[in-house]
């Protein structure tokens, strides 16, 4: 099957593109915005982790490596759609418009992390794995039902794939001909379980072929092929064409999450050589370099405004007001039953407060 | 809210109707009053579901509206949950409420917590149908009653009608809820109970009991097809000069605590009925709002009759599975003689 469904690539790891004509499609404008959002996301992420190390981030979820994944499939959203990210996906949903001090907020245990930007459809990080995927079939189906052009992106691990909910997900989606995207990013262990006794599947584009949808693996540390293959699914779904599965195939260099020790179950050095062949910065680096649209006066300026960003996204966060105790009782209905009314009084009672 | 309902019946045209006919009749009345509303399930839409509670609604509403999905649980409730964050108001059929197993992840991880974890950006209002109970010989897990899991489960709100009345009523106060409600529909009342069921739209309170029988010297306490076995107890134990106050329950999140304390603060003595499993059941939650609210009323410890500890049995043993008259008659006496 790896044969049905080669590895669609644009830029190789030299930074150079694979097939004449494509240079048309990138305009420099359009190469450089890849390169601001992936140094944005890889400059959060590795501040994430380092904050959890000092203690002042809960666990956190990295994604260090799979930034072309993330980046290249939001930029090719439109405003309006929908994304149904998981636990890693915050560089998808950064890279979409999810506010920054919002999404340290969320791995510091605050659920106000949870509650998207105004006018963004970016659904909560959906932790219980592939359950997210019926969500992006029925909001997709919603927008059909509407009449409109959107369309929603459903983001999943190779776990997930071994999961009900991948299946009835993609199914229902195909059965009803939506707009979704079925993002999967294949990074090649689940924790610890190595994809081979994941699935007994060599790709895991061809499970398209049992839903009668089309299948796209692409490399997914190539930002180009990313964004062009993501754009190309949306515009089937908005021309009412319905869903389509992409396996990026990447791989991220460190945990699970911060408290989890890779080492244990995989070869790290084989991240490391990863890292210096494949990494879609450096690959993107190279490419720019190729082009002639390097230019290290814009970088140097685009990590300071980045680093800028995200100090003060931090600061945000750590001058962030307590969270209300009412917070706990008062979103779990519209109105509270009468059992969490009576819970929160006499909380407040004990706690010597105004109920 | 009685009241209310009374004065509504009495100036509203009623019609006489079986419990699923007053389904179909709300189903039909809501589809017909908001395009938001849409009904998705198994075999619901040409065969009319497997007991008919939606036949006729595909042909008036079409295929939109009324929607035959795959036989996938998770994902009927899990694309119901992206239909109702993005604008509709979906009601979600499980065939059988032993069916609802596989998308139970789908109900405890996203429907009942999504308002939660939004801090109320992004809401769930659906409702989610499945009929439910023993007593009709059907083949295994199709007659299980879990109500509990549902009632532990924080978010969600669990509604069980008796009457074809508060059938429609219910159902439609569940579809105009602006959250997630599980709406149990008692098999064996299906075809078996009738009464008069106003035309149009009407709505019975989520969270208000209803007295089905008045009575001063024991409160039964019951819901769904309990209601009638209650009933009947009561029936017998009159005969023997022990009246009693019945109380079907109409739902099970939140519980209605003040017709609860009404009757056991006059009465002094309580049976409750259901047909779920004793340990860890409803009846449990009823026992606390006892203790809470009427300790020093009672006159007797609070009997529980219940489905034993078992899985539901296969059907030829399900009618000692299930709660008789006689065992409720047997603990009224023990409350009353204690």
């Amino acid at each position: 099957m790896t044969i049905e469904f080669p590895i669609y690539q644009m830029m190789n790891e030299n930074g150079q593109l694979v097939r004449e004509g494509d240079k048309e499609r990138l305009t420099d404008e359009l190469v450089r915005e890849f390169y601001y959002h992936m140094v944005r996301i890889r400059t959060f992420d590795r501040k994430a982790i380092s904050l959890q190390r000092q203690g002042r981030l809960g666990t956190y979820a990295p994604f260090e490596g799979q930034e072309a994944a993330q980046a290249g499939s939001a930029l090719a959203l439109g405003n309006e759609d929908w994304v149904f990210p998981t636990y890693r996906d915050h560089g998808a949903t950064l890279t979409f418009g999810a506010n920054m001090a919002r999404t340290f907020l969320y791995w510091n245990g605050r659920v106000e992390g949870c509650v998207p930007e105004e006018g963004k459809r970016i659904f909560p990080p959906a932790v219980p794995i592939a359950t997210q995927l019926p969500h992006a079939a029925g909001a997709a189906w919603a927008e059909k039902r509407k009449g409109t052009k959107n369309a929603a992106i459903a983001y999943f691990g190779d776990g997930a794939t071994s999961e009900g909910d991948f299946h009835e997900g993609m199914n229902m989606a195909s059965v009803f001909k939506v707009p979704a995207v079925f993002f999967n990013q294949n990074n090649g262990f689940a924790i610890s379980v190595p994809i081979e006794k994941q699935m007994n599947s060599e790709t895991v584009a061809q499970k398209s072929v049992a839903y009668g949808i089309p299948g796209v693996r692409v490399d997914g540390n190539d930002i180009f092929a990313v964004y062009f293959q993501t754009k190309e699914a949306l515009g089937r779904a908005r021309k009412g064409e319905g869903p389509t599965l992409i396996e990026a195939v990447t791989w991220r260099y460190g945990a699970h999450t911060t408290a989890d020790d890779p080492t244990k179950y995989r070869n790290q050095s084989k991240s490391d050589e990863i890292r210096q062949t494949r990494d879609p910065l450096m690959r993107l680096e190279r490419y720019m370099k190729n082009e002639g649209i390097w230019d290290e006066g814009w970088t140097t300026q685009i990590q300071n405004q980045i680093t800028e960003e995200v100090e003060q996204a931090i600061r945000e966060v750590e001058s962030y007001p307590k969270p209300k105790v009412d917070d706990l009782f008062d979103y779990v209905f519209e109105t509270p039953t009468w059992t969490i009314a009576k819970q929160k009084e006499e909380y407040f009672q004990l706690l010597g407060g105004e109920a | 809210m009685a009241l209310k309902e009374e004065q509504l019946s009495a100036s509203i045209k009623t019609k006489n109707m079986t419990l699923i006919q007053a389904i179909t009749d709300g189903l039909g009345t809501m589809l017909e009053e908001d395009e938001r509303v849409l009904l998705l399930g198994e075999d619901i839409g040409k065969n009319g579901g497997v007991f008919r509670a939606t036949e006729g609604l595909q042909e008036r509403f079409g295929q939109d509206r009324v929607m035959d999905t795959p036989l996938s649980e998770s994902g009927i409730i899990g694309t119901s949950v992206g239909l109702a964050v993005n604008g509709f108001k979906p009601i979600a059929e499980m065939q059988f409420f032993g069916f609802i197993y596989p998308a139970y992840e789908q109900i405890m991880t996203h429907v009942s917590r999504l308002r939660m974890r939004t801090m109320g950006r992004y809401t769930v209002p659906m409702v989610i149908r499945a009929p439910y109970g023993a007593g009709i010989r059907a083949p295994e897990i199709h007659s299980d009653s879990v109500e509990a899991l549902f009632t532990h489960m924080p978010g969600i709100k669990v509604v069980c009608p008796s009457s074809a009345h508060d059938a429609k009523g219910l159902l439609i106060a569940s579809i105009e809820d602006p959250d997630p409600v599980l709406f149990l529909e008692p098999l064996k009342l299906y075809r078996s109970v009738r009464d008069e069921v106003p035309e149009g739209k009407y709505m019975v309170e989520i969270g208000k009991g209803k007295k089905v029988k008045e009575g001063e010297d024991v409160t039964l306490i019951a819901w769904g097809a309990m209601v009638q076995v209650a009933m009947k107890a009561a029936e017998q134990a009159e005969k023997e000069g022990i009246t009693c106050d019945v109380i079907d329950l109409r739902t099970l999140y939140p519980i209605d605590r003040d017709i609860i304390s009404e009757s056991v603060q006059r009465t002094g003595r309580a049976v409750i009925v259901h047909e779920a499993h004793e340990t860890g059941g409803v009846g449990n939650d009823i026992v606390s709002i006892i203790n809470d609210y009427s300790f020093l009323y009672m006159k007797s410890p609070i009997e529980r009759i219940a489905g034993f500890d078992v899985p539901v049995p296969f059907f030829a043993l399900e009618e000692h599975y299930l709660p008789t008259s006689a065992r409720v008659y047997h603990a009224i006496k023990k409350t009353v003689n204690f």
